[in-house]
This record gives C-alpha cells, structure tokens and sequence, in this order.
C-alpha cells in the first residue's frame, strides 16, 4: 500500500511523531490489545482464571480437555438426543437466534432504507421526511426498548393499553403476549432493531443515490427504460458498492446487538443472543472462562469484516 | 388542466401512501410514550394513550350503562348513591367495578336485563364515577410522572400526593433533596453528564493529536499501522471487558467515573484517530508547507492551523462520542453499576425491578431521550456527515 508522501520540509525529528501519537497508542494498547490477548487467555482458564479449563471437566460428562469453556460455549443450548430435536434447539438457542437477527434486521433495514430513500428523494418535506426516520439514532437502545414495550404491552387486566394489543383487540382477536411467545418474541425484538437503525442505512443510501449521476439516468429514460427498470438495471448496479458496506456493517452491528435483548426480555424465553449471553455467564453467573470463551465466538463471527473493512480502507487509500 | 392535476395525484397516491405508511410507524411509538408520560397514573392503566384527548368517554359509557337507573347525576338510588365518596372507593378499578356489575343485589342482577359493559368501558365508567364522587378528579395531563421519575418515587400514589398526606417512603425528605435519590433520574441525569462529557472531551482531544501525526508526519509503519487502527474499529466491547474489569478491581477503579471516561477514550480512539485523520489530510497540503516556510513548528502548524481548521470534524465526533456514551448500557453496567447509576442503568433498572409501572418508564426514557433528541436536532448536518464519513464502531 502506498502512504502518501509528506511534503520534505515537514519532516521535523525522527523522534516528533511519536508525542502526538503515544497518548492514543498508549492508551489503545491498555485498553484494546492487551485485553483482547488476555480474553483468548482467559477463555482457557477456569471460572476465576486459576486453573486451566480442563480442570473443571466432570467425569461422565462430555469434555474437550483445554477447549472446555468452547464445549460449553458451543453446545450447551442444544439438545441433542435426536437431530430433529437438535434441529429446533438450535433455532431457539442464542446462535440460533442471532442468525435469525442477521437475516431479518440486515434484509428490514438496507431494503426498507433503499426504499425510502429513492421514494423520498426530490420530494418537497425531504429533509424532514428524513430526520423522522433518522429519529431513533440518536436516542439510546435502552429508551427505544422501553418505547417498543410499551408498543407490545400485554394487558393481563383486560384492558390494552399496548397500541399493538389494541389494533388486535379491535380487529377481533385475542391479545399476543408479544414478548414472552416463542419464535414470534425473537420476531419483535427484530422489529425494534430495524426501528433504530432502518434511518442509519437509509441516510448512507441516500447519499449514494444522489451521487448517481442524472445523465446517465437521463439517457436511460431517453432510451426508454421504465422507472423500475431505470432503478433496477442502473442506479442499483451503481450503488451496489455502498449498499455492500451498509450490510457488512450492520452485519457487525447486529453481532454486537445487547441492549435491545437485555432491556425487553433480558434474553429469557428463548430469545438469547450471543453478545447477551457472554453478559449473562460473565456478570450474573461469573464464570470468567465461559463468559471469555462466549466473547471469543463473538470476535470469531466478527473476524471476516474485520479483514473487509481493512480490505476497503486499503483500495480507499489507493484511490485518493 | 385541472384533470391534469388529478392525474397526478393519483399516479403519485401509491409513493406517498407508503412513505406516510413509514413516516407514522417511526412516529406513533415515540409519541405514545410522549402523551403517556403526560397523563396521570390512573389514565395510564386504564386507557390507552389515543384515548387521552376523548374527555367524554367516561360520561357517554356512563349515560349508555347506568344512567338509566342511577340518574344522570348518579344519586338517584339512594341506597347506592355513586356521588358518595365512600362506596366508590370500593369500586376504583375496573375489576372491581365489573365484579361488582356481575353479582346480585336484594335478589337481582346488578344490570338486570342489560349486557355487562366491556373491560374498556369498565374501565372509563371508574374513571367517571372517580370524578362525579369526588375520589379523585384527574386532570388531562400532568407533570407529576416528571416528578416521581426525577426523585424515583415507586409509591401507588404520585409523589407530591403522598408527600402532602406525609405518607411518602422515609429514605425522602419531600424537598429538593430528593432530587438526588439514587433511584431517581435526577441523580442519574447529573451522573451521565459527569460520565459523558470529560469522555467526549478527552477522546476529541488525543485523536486529533494523533490523526495530525498520521496525517501530516512521516514515519515508519505509518500505513501499517493505520490499517491496524481500521481493523480494531470494529472489535466488539465484549472482547475487551473482563480483563479490564479484573484490572479495574485491582486498582480500585471499579465504579468511578475515571475508570469509565479511560474505558470510553480507549474504545472511542480508533474510530476518532480515523475520522481525524482522513479529515486533516484532506486540508489543502500549500497551507502547512507555507506555514513551515514562514518557521511554524510541528506544534505551531497543529494547534494554530489544524484545529481551527478542523472544527467541523471535531463537531461530528463530538456528537456522535457525546451519543456514544450517553446511550451506552454495557460499559455503564459493568462498570459503575449500581453505585453511580448513569440514566440508562436506572431505566434498565425500572424496567426489570418494575414490570409495568408504565408512568414512570414513561417519564424516565423520556428524560434520558432529551438531550440526545436536542443535540440531534440542533446539530444534525455534523451528524450525519461524520456519519457518512465511515460509523463502523463500538
């Protein structure tokens, strides 16, 4: 990769660049990449990183010797008396669960994102429009959960007060415990998620399709290309490269998803994910090796985009 | 020309059909929880928040069910006077009320002949009896939600009722005081301001130390090491929380504000350094040759040209560590926890300890959410661009 020269008489001392950056590596190296090294570490060692994991093995018992903590980790959730038991364990446990969060909250939020960006572009209320939909970005997960809760409020007096509760009521059906009923509370949890961030990929979005330029959208229409196909087999294909960094970043940001989980159902009744459930071994069972072994699954999943979004900066920088 | 216009309309109805469609889904939420954290306990439990504004409700369901017995006024039984403070307090939820219409009195149904009204209208005829008895006449709208969220009040009653009736819990003093009851969101507001600003500020302040160096000094590993920083942009918090949290209780640094705002300034640095930097470099390079010319300093060049020049940039990082940090949960979680609780701890907190005590979640995520809401609307155009200028981070 090629830095780009500084201009010779900027060169001050060897020695010149370095005060302005130890504070930030200094700091950086404490607090990143040492703990990054120590949880690796730690994932190995026991539930207060005495002794090694294999230690805590019971005879009898399944074990994986120094992967013990990754045993747990990773099979712990499942049941595997019979595949198709195993099947539907899977799918309510937290690895099930966050791969059901990547597909539906990364699909909900670039496709509805898109969607309100090419419907709103070039209306007269735009700018607001917009902001309406940016919104939940700046409020915090914690707030959204308790607005959404509210939203799916489950009246056990018979009155609804939960705006959802009571379009069902009022159409005729009988109220949804929308939080605590398996495989549909994972669902309501995603929706949540797709409120908060549909405004981040639509903003980035936006922006990209304003940058297509007009005259080769022109030409098409002159062609005789229909809006839909003008969209489809034009602007799309040109955008295509930022509609790709908007998935692998919600991808990341879906991995790290906590709050949402832990303030509506603090993961109970089925609806776990990882980043929950390395909170939940580490800070209410404090077990150290499991909760670690947990957080290295997490950076094991997260691995891929690291290297892509390294990948990118480096043909940015060849670019400029 | 007019059918031109019709025309139009009618091809744009679909587009504008679902962009209204969007519009009120991403705002109907967030203004339920506005009107109900304006409306009084009772209101909360026993209506919906689209019902606050039908003032009648209660009177229509009470002429439709009762007035043909009890009267218009409610007195004309005077066996079962409903203006009587007394017997209504017996029937102040719709439960009860129900129970009530359902059994028999001196050998005959309660509503003779008549259907039993539903919860909802079970629920309306309280609130109407509550006001005609004298129980209790509700305003529309109230601050006293603000109030027992603010001092962190979990009584039956509001606050102000139960501090005039000398009723209130005794860990309160009913004076100003009280604002600062570690379960309330006034001590939790001054907590999160104390976490979160030194964390804006201090991180704003090494990234631009450091992006200047990546920018505009020369020296070995420079891209190298750039690289590295985009890659651990993206490392989760989790990775990184239990060896500290272990190091923090061994210096004794485990619930203080100084171990957050180091938490907050390590974890910010890689996505700040990478904003500063790709903003600094994109300054005009003639403007620092020239100042090197005219003998500036590294030092000079740094604080007399780029920061000033970079105010922009420093902004968009400003809101969006300022966001970063006042949003958070986890950090706040595992690292004051319950001893200094920062706004979103005491939400969490209510939430769990709390179910549906829909009058003070209400009022709460509504004060956590007002800053946030204010910087985003004042200062939105710095937003989106530091942005658009690459948020992978956290």
């Amino acid at each position: 990769m090629a830095a780009r020269p500084v201009p010779r008489i900027m060169q001050q001392g060897k020695l010149a660049p370095f005060y302005y950056l130890a504070p930030a590596l200094i700091i950086m190296l404490f607090f990143i990449v040492y703990p990054m090294f120590n949880t690796i570490q730690l994932s190995f060692l026991n539930r207060n990183g005495t002794a090694p994991a294999g230690t805590t093995c019971v005879e009898g018992r399944p074990c994986w010797g120094a992967f013990e903590n990754y045993r747990y980790a990773l099979t712990a959730e499942f049941n595997t008396s019979s595949v198709k038991v195993f099947w539907d364990s899977f799918w309510l446990s937290s690895y099930g669960n966050t791969i059901k969060w990547i597909i539906f909250m990364v699909a909900g939020t670039v496709i509805l994102g898109l969607l309100f960006a090419k419907l709103v572009d070039g209306i007269k209320n735009e700018a607001l429009a917009k902001s309406i939909l940016f919104m939940p970005m700046a409020i915090s997960f914690v707030g959204a959960g308790v607005i959404w809760k509210f939203v799916y409020s489950f009246g056990t007096q018979q009155v609804q007060v939960g705006l959802l509760n009571a379009m069902v009521t009022a159409l005729g059906g009988k109220p949804i415990s929308f939080l605590t009923a398996p495989v549909l509370n994972t669902y309501a949890l995603i929706v949540v998620g797709i409120w908060i961030w549909t405004g981040f990929c639509m903003t980035i979005l936006s922006s990209s399709l304003k940058s297509v330029p007009d005259e080769i959208i022109e030409a098409a229409r002159v062609d005789g290309a229909n809006e839909w196909n003008v969209f489809w087999k034009i602007t799309l294909p040109i955008i295509m490269p930022t509609v790709i960094v908007v998935i692998t970043t919600m991808v990341i940001n879906v991995l790290k998803q906590f709050d949402i989980v832990y303030v509506m159902t603090g993961g109970n009744y089925n609806t776990d994910v990882i980043a929950n459930r390395m909170y939940t071994e580490m800070y209410l069972n404090f077990n150290t090796g499991r909760g670690t072994a947990v957080a290295v699954v997490l950076v094991l999943a997260i691995i891929p985009f690291i290297y892509l979004n390294i990948r990118r900066f480096i043909a940015q920088e060849e670019m400029r | 020309m007019n059918r031109q216009k019709i025309n139009a309309f009618f091809a744009r109805l679909p587009k504008n059909l679902v962009i209204l469609l969007m519009v009120l889904i991403w705002v109907l939420p967030t203004f339920g929880l506005l009107i109900t954290s304006l409306r009084p306990l009772q209101a909360i439990q026993s209506s919906g928040w689209w019902t606050a504004l039908n003032k009648t409700a209660g009177s229509q369901e009470y002429l439709r069910n009762c007035a043909s017995c009890h009267g218009t006024e409610g007195n004309l039984i005077v066996s079962a006077d409903l203006t009587n403070p007394i017997l209504i307090k017996q029937f102040n939820r719709s439960v009860l009320l129900l129970a009530s219409l359902k059994s028999e009195y001196n050998g005959q149904l309660h509503m003779e002949t008549q259907k039993i009204p539903n919860a909802q209208a079970a629920a309306d005829i309280v609130v109407h009896l509550n006001a005609i008895s004298g129980v209790q006449k509700q305003p529309q709208f109230t601050l006293s939600n603000y109030i027992d969220a603010l001092v962190g009040y979990r009584g039956t009653r509001t606050y102000t009722e139960d501090c005039a009736a000398g009723t209130a819990s005794t860990d309160l003093h009913c004076n100003l005081s009280d604002l600062l009851n570690s379960r309330g969101m006034g001590r939790a507001f001054v907590n999160s301001l104390l976490v979160t600003i030194p964390a804006t500020f201090l991180p704003i302040l090494l990234a631009a130390l450091a992006g200047y160096a990546f920018a505009w000094l020369d020296f070995k590993g420079r891209m190298l090491l750039f690289a590295i920083l985009v890659g651990l942009q993206v490392v989760p918090l989790q990775m990184t929380m239990v060896p500290i949290s272990r190091v923090y209780a061994q210096m004794g640094l485990n619930g203080t504000f100084l171990g957050v705002w180091l938490f907050h300034t390590g974890f910010g640095m890689p996505y700040a350094i990478y904003l500063m930097r790709n903003f600094l470099g994109t300054l005009p390079r003639d403007l620092f040759e020239s100042a090197y010319l005219d003998g500036a300093s590294h030092w000079t060049a740094f604080y007399r040209l780029a920061i000033p020049l970079a105010l922009p940039a420093i902004a968009s990082l400003g809101i969006f560590q300022f966001l970063w940090v006042w949003n958070d949960l986890l950090v706040a979680l595992v690292f004051l926890g319950s001893t200094t609780p920062v706004v979103t701890y005491q939400i969490a907190n209510m939430v769990s300890s709390l179910g549906a005590g829909w009058h003070l979640l209400t009022a709460a995520a509504f004060l956590s959410m007002l800053l946030p809401m204010l910087v985003f609307f004042s200062l939105q155009r710095y937003f989106v661009r530091g942005m658009l200028a690459g948020a992978v981070k956290g």
